[in-house]
């Protein structure tokens, strides 16, 4: 709470710290500029009318020029940091790996399992309605041990590379508590990290316009303990096992 | 046409005045012409805006004679209200509606340079705002994808209600506008190169000037690149090609991918325009708020040849920008610093014409009329519009920001009002060049408070809502989340500026109609101004610069016979001594 801007939800990531301290220098910095330039403006508006008095000396009016474009060339420096940090490597090895799935109008979550390989999906085996949204190619016994969860579940502490793929339309997934957006492009497949850093419960959004129900392509994200993350892929396993097994 | 059989003998002459009338390439008639269209575009488009404001802010409202709103309804409007404030009021009014107006007179022509060009690309952008708005009369709709209708939601019309028929009136009519604006543009080009008068370099131009000439560039290069990419989502949609659809794209149930596409292809073609098409909407008001800055402060422009050189540096770094819009779109990451470093570079020149207005202002004696207070509101919502542009240019930021209600009050205060205001300001001013009369001052004061009040009382808050995460394209805040439901107040609140916002354009109507009778004749040069566009009649050479004001003009004019403070571009150099 310390560091996080005033009307934004509380932060739950780790990287999300660094970009809560831009998002409020930066915000604080340009409404500074803000109401500077309108004290101006009003106080020019107000003030009694004269004839035109001597001009400015060039050197006063550049100054302002001057600062402003260092103001943003600091912006951009101290952005470009936290950007490239999140964003120009990929995450560690040891990281959980969670592919994200979007469609009209739901996100769906494939776990790889106890092999850590994802089973290959096709879309022509798409059938929701027989349990298998995602396609996944019963002949692939990398698929047998997968997990397809309606609901974002993750382990508090511990980095998880997000593998994003949509089937259908582009659809953003935001999970604004994550400071978190990418959208999933179909004929794509896009990574990003994070790491959860408070248990609880949050809203995993469409941020692309996607179609009629963009607005309700809704899931939930649930940050709980290392434990109970073991024990939430438990109560999963033996369900799959049996839809892998018919 | 049925008059043509009722009265045979007079008939023919009379058809051929009817004919030639509505067919005129007078570049005034036109001007208005344009103004008028935008004027009904506006309106459309504003009664859609508020219809979404009602459905957010009470969800599931009956309408009368319809019910509640669908949401594919609700993203029809979006898309309607977003074609319509772009293409047919921002692009059309500033661009072809005061240039057809003014650009001649204030060059020193006496005639566009292709008149039937400009008289063309006018009766072509008239036929794609009825063709847009024939969506609405579809069985299934008009298009739910937004005014940047990224495939493959717009390229299949199985993805969506509206994505059949609607989205194709959509793209004829796009297409409609590409070229009419191809026309009007290659005129006015032809025009400021070829048809000034002698003694008007480029560095009497006014500030308008150059600023249509940058803007006419500026259409000839991105709608080219927008007509291309048209072109290839209609072979997409209905000749089997997959430009923009990846292979084994699956929606509603059927494999409809079946080459290898690539939507982000269309992503690059669409704001390699839409960037551009920002400036071509901002530019000519640039140039006209300079205009009436230096005129109602009655000094000349601080820094011209910057404001000149700052306009030209903006159109070509317009070109740079576009992967702003496309930081979480799937572009390598490293794009993003690119795009980020110029996108920090056209906020230079950006703000060194804020700063030139300021010190204009700051040196000269304000003169508070409806066009100056409608110039003002423009710097207004510039700077408060602008302020939030470095932080949406930073991927850091924007990947939490991007499509968020904080980038569509962003651009709602840059583009919508500050746009807006401007072409208000120049309503006001140039309506003498219309009518011959002046419109009534109190009601035009009262429009602007009123509207520069709830522009504010309705934008400002969506910046905080997209703090708060609050994403666009919403047709409601419902669902799982219990974030958003919180924001429902504030929804209200917007609702309600808008609503202000949008009844205080009735008095702006009641202005026009009832000054277009009414009003009190401006006479000769009403706001004793400088450039051409006011002289009695077109001058053979002009000897001065565009906004020669104030002190260094009161004394010359001691010299002559003149009491005035401003010295015209039509006064020769003889009559001073």
């Amino acid at each position: 709470m310390l560091y996080a801007p005033w009307w934004m939800p509380p932060n739950a990531a780790a990287h999300g710290y660094a970009v809560d301290t831009l998002m409020r220098w930066d915000v604080g910095a340009m409404v500074g500029c803000f109401v500077l330039a309108h004290g101006l403006l009003i106080w020019l508006l107000l003030r009694p009318r004269r004839s035109s008095t001597a001009p400015l000396t060039r050197s006063v009016e550049l100054l302002p020029l001057l600062l402003l474009t260092a103001l943003y060339i600091a912006m951009a420096i101290s952005a470009e940091r936290v950007w490239a940090h999140e964003r120009f490597e990929g995450a560690a090895p040891a990281a959980l790996r969670v592919e994200v799935v979007g469609q009209q109008f739901q996100w769906y979550f494939h776990y790889p399992g106890a092999d850590a390989t994802y089973g290959t999906s096709q879309p022509q085996l798409v059938n929701a309605a027989l349990g298998n949204p995602l396609g996944l190619d019963p002949e692939d016994s990398h698929g047998a041990d997968d997990i397809v969860a309606s609901e974002l579940v993750l382990p508090i502490g511990r980095e998880v590379d997000l593998q994003l793929r949509s089937l259908d339309v582009i659809h953003g997934f935001f999970l604004p508590d994550m400071r978190l957006k990418q959208n999933a492009v179909p004929g794509q497949s896009l990574h990003v990290h994070f790491t959860p850093v408070h248990e609880g419960v949050y809203p995993v959004l469409c941020s692309q316009l996607c179609g009629l129900g963009h607005a309700r392509m809704q899931a939930r994200l649930r940050v709980v303990s290392a434990s109970a993350y073991q024990g939430w892929l438990a109560s999963r396993a033996p369900h799959h096992a049996e839809v892998a097994a018919q | 046409m049925s008059e043509a059989h009722t009265v045979p003998g007079s008939s023919r002459s009379r058809v051929a005045r009817i004919f030639a009338s509505l067919f005129t390439t007078d570049h005034r008639t036109l001007g208005i012409r344009y103004l008028l269209l935008s004027l009904i575009a506006v309106a459309a488009g504003t009664l859609l805006s508020l219809a979404m404001r009602i459905q957010l802010a009470w969800p599931g409202i009956p309408f009368p004679r319809h019910g509640p709103m669908l949401p594919e309804e609700y993203l029809s409007l979006v898309t309607m209200h977003g074609t319509l404030m772009v293409f047919f009021v921002l692009t059309t009014a500033p661009q072809s509606g005061f240039a057809s107006l003014v650009l001649p007179a204030q060059i020193g022509a006496r005639r566009m340079a292709l008149p039937w060009l400009n008289a063309a690309g006018f009766w072509i952008v008239a036929l794609a705002l009825v063709v847009l708005l024939s969506a609405f009369l579809l069985p299934a709709g008009g298009p739910i994808s937004g005014w940047t209708s990224y495939p493959p939601l717009s390229a299949v019309p199985a993805a969506g209600p509206g994505q059949g028929a609607g989205m194709d009136v959509w793209l004829v009519s796009i297409g409609l506008f590409c070229i009419g604006s191809w026309l009007s543009a290659v005129n006015m080009l032809a025009t400021i190169v070829g048809e000034r008068v002698r003694g008007m370099t480029l560095g009497r131009m006014p500030l308008t000037v150059w600023s249509w000439m940058v803007s006419s560039l500026l259409i000839l290069l991105a709608f080219t690149v927008l007509f291309a990419a048209l072109v290839l989502l209609l072979c997409d949609r209905h000749i089997g090609t997959a430009f923009f659809i990846p292979r084994g794209d699956l929606v509603s149930g059927q494999i409809v991918g079946h080459g290898d596409g690539s939507p982000l292809l269309w992503l690059h073609l669409f704001w390699f325009f839409g960037h551009p098409e920002v400036y071509i909407a901002i530019l000519p008001a640039m140039g006209l708020v300079s205009g009436l800055v230096a005129n109602f402060s009655r000094r000349t422009i601080v820094g011209y040849p910057l404001m000149a050189a700052t306009t030209v540096l903006i159109g070509l770094l317009g070109f740079l920008v576009w992967g702003h819009h496309m930081f979480v779109s799937g572009m390598n990451p490293y794009a993003g610093n690119a795009f980020a470093l110029t996108t920090m570079a056209i906020a230079v020149p950006s703000t060194a014409k804020v700063f030139s207005w300021l010190g204009t202002l700051w040196g000269g004696g304000l003169h508070r009329t409806t066009p100056m207070l409608f110039a003002l509101g423009f710097i207004s919502f510039f700077i408060a519009g602008g302020v939030t542009g470095p932080i949406l240019a930073l991927p850091a930021l924007d990947a939490y920001l991007h499509n968020t209600f904080f980038v569509v009050g962003h651009f709602h205060l840059i583009m919508a009002m500050a746009g807006g205001f401007a072409i208000f300001a120049g309503v006001y001013y140039w309506f003498p060049l219309m009518t011959g009369r002046l419109m009534n001052e109190r009601l035009g004061r009262w429009h602007f408070w009123l509207s520069l009040v709830a522009a504010y009382g309705t934008f400002l808050p969506m910046h905080l809502e997209g703090l708060a995460g609050r994403p666009r394209h919403y047709y409601q805040l419902t669902g799982s989340t219990s974030s958003l439901a919180s924001l429902m107040p504030m929804e209200r609140g917007v609702t309600w500026a808008a609503f202000v916002l949008g009844t205080a354009q009735l008095i702006f109507l009641a202005n026009l109609c009832w000054s277009s009778r009414h009003g009190r004749p401006a006479g000769e040069n009403p706001w004793q101004a400088t450039t051409l566009e006011w002289a009695a009649a077109t001058p053979s050479e002009i000897f001065r610069g565009p906004y020669e004001y104030g002190a260094a003009a009161h004394d010359q004019a001691q010299n002559g016979a003149h009491k005035q403070d401003f010295t015209s571009q039509w006064e020769s150099l003889r009559e001073q001594e």
